[in-house]
């Protein structure tokens, strides 16, 4: 495995798969301007202040003073590291017109110098910027190329890990073959102009002994130094949570399975214009501020102050989101750089913010600067170190009446895990809004299209009204809201009526029920009342008999009902 | 190399056609030693009495290798008469080094 020396530069490390080879050269090459000698000593001065590792700066070009300055305007404080004796700046100045040639010579004043300032400060790296200006100064190449031969075969003897500089050349990668002579690691740099938009990029041409993204990368100079983008990661590999965020809009949440976006994923929300995608990215931004979290904006239509205003009128006050630091906004126009500086930038700014949730509002004004297959290679990069980082992303996507970006929005919303629609729904005579979730990876999601209103309090996700046919909106729905409270009314009166007129009928029923009791209890007395005469009837009848038996002797006769006082002990006639 | 001292100094004054002379050198190396062989020469020839050479061995004191911009070894050095010239090479152009230190004009 082979050692590799950090260069602390943002990206780079990633795409050399851990820096520069140790202990050795390695050339940095490309045309005037494009930051070899920014990418070089940005290498010395993060080993030096980073790294703990002192550095040498050979300057064949500029001046320790010039250096300086140049490097103060992004941020290094040479001066100091060279206080500090972590940090060497020697210039070495060749000029043709002072130096007569005749016989013989090496380069051992080159080498005394440089050993000598390396072993002063114990340094690690050192830079040779840009040792081709020898070729400028000498005449005899012969010598030039083996000392160089025999330079950079010291310098690995010395054990310390060098960059050198050179220009390109016609057809070569640098214009006096230096790569012949470096060959552990080449790296190129370019600076090119498309559509009037320059971006820089960076490739690995060669890298012995170590894997290495073979792409071209594009690269950033600004204050910070330099910034590489992204690389796409080569696996599908990252770690996804089942952690729930809010979009900040409860109903939307309960539409996406009840509890909102996934924490880490990607979520493409788009619209015709005027639909309120920028309202429902706020809300996002709004809710991960509530939750005490961090979020950047990247606004490429509107600048901060616009879209604070804006949010204000639906009631949401993002300022002191962004005065507590929670919220950050960055507005730049999307013509200003090419698209993968935009990556750059987007990526440096996520990289030392570190928020929990990013906005890209919108992304299709990129397709103004890049391809479809750009745009698309461009979200892709950014999406995958997002998601490696676990960070949740909202894309807003502008499209047409016709849907022209159809294609677009296709190709882009693979990448997405959830896409949010909104769409607006004409008809008898207005416009009014609705939201739809077309997917959402791994949730169950409401199929309905829901209407919405952006009131004084916000996104307001309104019930669903299905009518006969199909969802109702605006007036026609409040029409159709109105009428049903009125069809309401008549029922109950209906109702009312109907409960009154059974009443009334129970009550008359009731009422004979009492009556015909009555009869009965009336007919029920009559016949008590008949029984007990023919009863009492009877008995008087049978004493009659007996006293008419006793008065003539004779026994008593059998009288059919036995009176009280019947004898069948009596004598046998 | 003998010596590090010059043997002319004679004159402590500089004259305006006085020559100052260093010649830079790391350690005892053939072309350092024809060079300084070859200085030596010319300057007898060309500079008597008016001339000083200074021979400083970069080994022994790198840091000098920075105020004269040394690269090549070896570099000679014209400090005095002003301005400053550098001839690097073993010197073996006799022809040459005459030019490089303004004793014969460029042709």
């Amino acid at each position: 495995m082979l050692a590799k020396c950090p260069t602390g530069i943002q990206g780079l490390d990633e795409v050399t798969d851990g820096g520069l080879p140790l202990g050795r050269p390695a050339l940095v090459c490309g045309a005037a301007g494009c930051g070899k000698t920014l990418l070089a000593a940005e290498f010395l001065i993060r080993g030096a202040a980073q790294f703990g590792e002192p550095g040498v700066f050979f300057a064949f070009e500029e001046t320790a003073n010039e250096l300086a300055t140049n490097l103060a305007s992004l941020g290094f404080d040479l001066p100091d590291l060279i206080d500090r004796r972590i940090l060497i700046v020697d210039q070495v100045r060749v000029e043709r017109s002072e130096i007569q040639e005749t016989g013989e010579y090496d380069l051992e004043g080159l080498f005394i110098r440089i050993g000598y300032a390396i072993d002063s400060i114990g340094a690690k790296r050192v830079v040779l910027d840009t040792i081709e200006a020898l070729f400028a100064g000498l005449s005899n190449e012969a010598i030039l190329r083996s000392e160089l031969r025999r330079l950079f075969a010291w310098l690995k003897t010395k054990g310390v890990t060098a960059v050198i500089t050179g220009e390109r050349g016609e057809g070569t990668l640098t214009r006096h073959g230096l790569e012949e002579y470096v060959s552990d690691c080449v790296i190129l740099l370019d600076n090119r102009v498309e559509n009037q938009v320059s971006t820089r990029r960076i490739r690995v041409v060669k890298y012995r002994g170590s894997t290495h993204g073979t792409n071209e990368y594009p690269f950033l100079i600004d204050q910070d130094g330099i910034t590489v983008a992204p690389i796409t990661g080569l696996t599908l590999e990252y770690k996804v949570s089942d952690e729930r965020v809010s979009s900040g809009i409860s109903r939307l949440d309960a539409m996406l399975g009840g509890k909102g976006y996934y924490r880490g994923s990607t979520i493409l929300v788009s619209g015709t214009a005027g639909t309120g995608k920028s309202t429902l990215a706020a809300h996002f931004a709004d809710a991960c501020c509530r939750r005490g979290e961090t979020c950047i904006y990247f606004a490429f239509e509107e600048a901060r102050q616009q879209v604070v205003r804006n949010m204000r009128s639906v009631g949401m006050d993002l300022q002191p989101w962004i005065d507590q630091e929670k919220l950050r906004f960055v507005a730049a126009r999307p013509s200003t750089y090419g698209i993968e500086m935009h990556l750059a930038l987007m990526h440096r700014e996520i990289m030392s913010a570190r928020p929990s949730a990013v906005i890209v509002d919108p992304i299709s004004p990129f397709l103004e600067i890049g391809t479809r297959n750009e745009v698309r290679t461009m979200l892709t990069r950014l999406i995958d170190s997002l998601k490696q980082q676990q960070i949740t992303a909202l894309c807003t996507n502008l499209v047409g009446p016709e849907r022209m970006n159809e294609a677009t929005e296709c190709s882009v919303s693979s990448l997405m895990d959830t896409w949010i629609l909104l769409r607006e729904v004409e008809s008898e005579g207005e416009r009014n809004r609705g939201i739809y979730v077309l997917k959402s990876r791994g949730m169950p999601h409401s199929n309905q299209i829901r209407e919405f209103r952006l009131t004084e309090s916000g996104m307001e996700i309104l019930d669903v009204y299905l009518g006969a046919d199909g969802g109702v909106t605006g007036s026609a729905r409040a029409a159709r809201e109105a009428g049903e409270v009125m069809d309401r009314a008549a029922r109950k009166q209906a109702v009312d009526r109907k409960r009154l007129i059974a009443e009334r009928r129970t009550r008359a029923l009731e009422a004979q029920i009492a009556l015909l009791r009555v009869q009965i209890e009336a007919e029920e007395m009559a016949v008590a009342e008949a029984i007990e005469d023919e009863e009492l009837s009877q008995s008087r009848t049978r004493r009659t008999r007996e006293q008419m038996a006793g008065s003539r002797m004779g026994d008593s006769p059998r009288a059919p009902v036995r009176g009280p006082e019947a004898d069948t002990t009596g004598g046998t006639a | 190399m003998e010596s590090k001292q010059p043997p002319d100094q004679a004159e402590t004054a500089p004259r305006p056609d006085f020559y100052d002379l260093r010649l830079y050198v790391a350690g005892q190396t053939p072309n350092s030693i024809a060079a300084f062989a070859n200085l030596k020469t010319i300057c007898e020839q060309h500079l008597a009495g008016r001339y000083r050479i200074q021979v400083i061995d970069l080994l022994v004191d790198p840091q000098l290798a920075h105020g004269d911009q040394i690269l090549a070894i070896p570099t000679l050095v014209r400090a005095l008469p002003e301005p400053i010239k550098k001839i690097i090479g073993d010197l073996s152009n006799a022809e040459r080094t005459l030019v490089g230190l303004d004793l014969r004009p460029r042709s």
